[in-house]
């Protein structure tokens, strides 16, 4: 049973890290590109850990999966923050759909 | 249920990688490619805990957490350089 579901989120993180991957290609720009990978590449991986934390199911090994999926959903968010501040300082242009550059309002 | 659960987490894992790098070869910006470094080694870190459950070893979550550290830290530090030419402030 327990590993069925071990099995199933395995698959389910493989594949949230395939739709960040998806969403690097396809999105037009830089800010749009850090959307897309911040969210769903952190989410894949954390649901990768647990999986292996699901199928040992071992104190020790519970302890190291809670470490890595605090320390990537601690780390994700800043990351992403300093990209996306890099990429409108350095004047990276935006895509050309957008429509409000709330920053730009002198 | 594993049998079957790992190839095809390890094909999409794949797929996601080389995506990747398809981004960090081409990337218009500079930015682009550090960005797409930042996602590989996320997927990187995924990948080692799939050969931990392949090989039913705990060993590679180690490797994992000093590649989450180290990952981060790379990602800020080459992202303040290109912004401040300083990393330092």
């Amino acid at each position: 049973m327990i590993e069925y579901l071990s099995g199933i989120v395995l698959v389910l993180g493989s594949l949230f890290c395939l739709v960040a991957a998806l969403g690097v290609i396809r999105m037009p720009d830089t800010l749009t590109r850090m959307h897309a990978v911040t969210k769903a590449g952190s989410l894949g991986a954390g649901l990768v850990v647990l999986a292996h934390a699901l199928f040992h199911q071992h104190p020790g090994i519970f302890l190291r999966a809670v470490s890595i999926i605090a320390l990537l959903l601690l780390t994700a968010p800043v990351a992403a923050h300093i990209i996306a501040r890099a990429s409108y300082r350095s004047n990276i242009p935006l895509s050309e759909r957008t429509w409000v550059d709330e920053l730009n309002k002198k | 249920m594993l049998s079957i659960a790992i190839p095809v987490a390890f094909a999409l894992l794949t797929a996601a990688q080389l995506l990747n790098l398809y981004r960090l070869l081409k990337g218009p910006s500079l930015l682009d490619r550090i960005l797409a470094l930042d996602t590989m080694y996320i997927d990187a870190i995924a990948m080692f805990i799939l050969m931990g459950v392949y090989f039913h070893s705990a060993v590679y979550f180690e490797a994992a957490l000093i590649i989450s550290v180290m990952g981060f830290i790379g990602t800020v530090a080459t992202s303040k350089f290109l912004m401040r030419g300083d990393i330092l402030e």
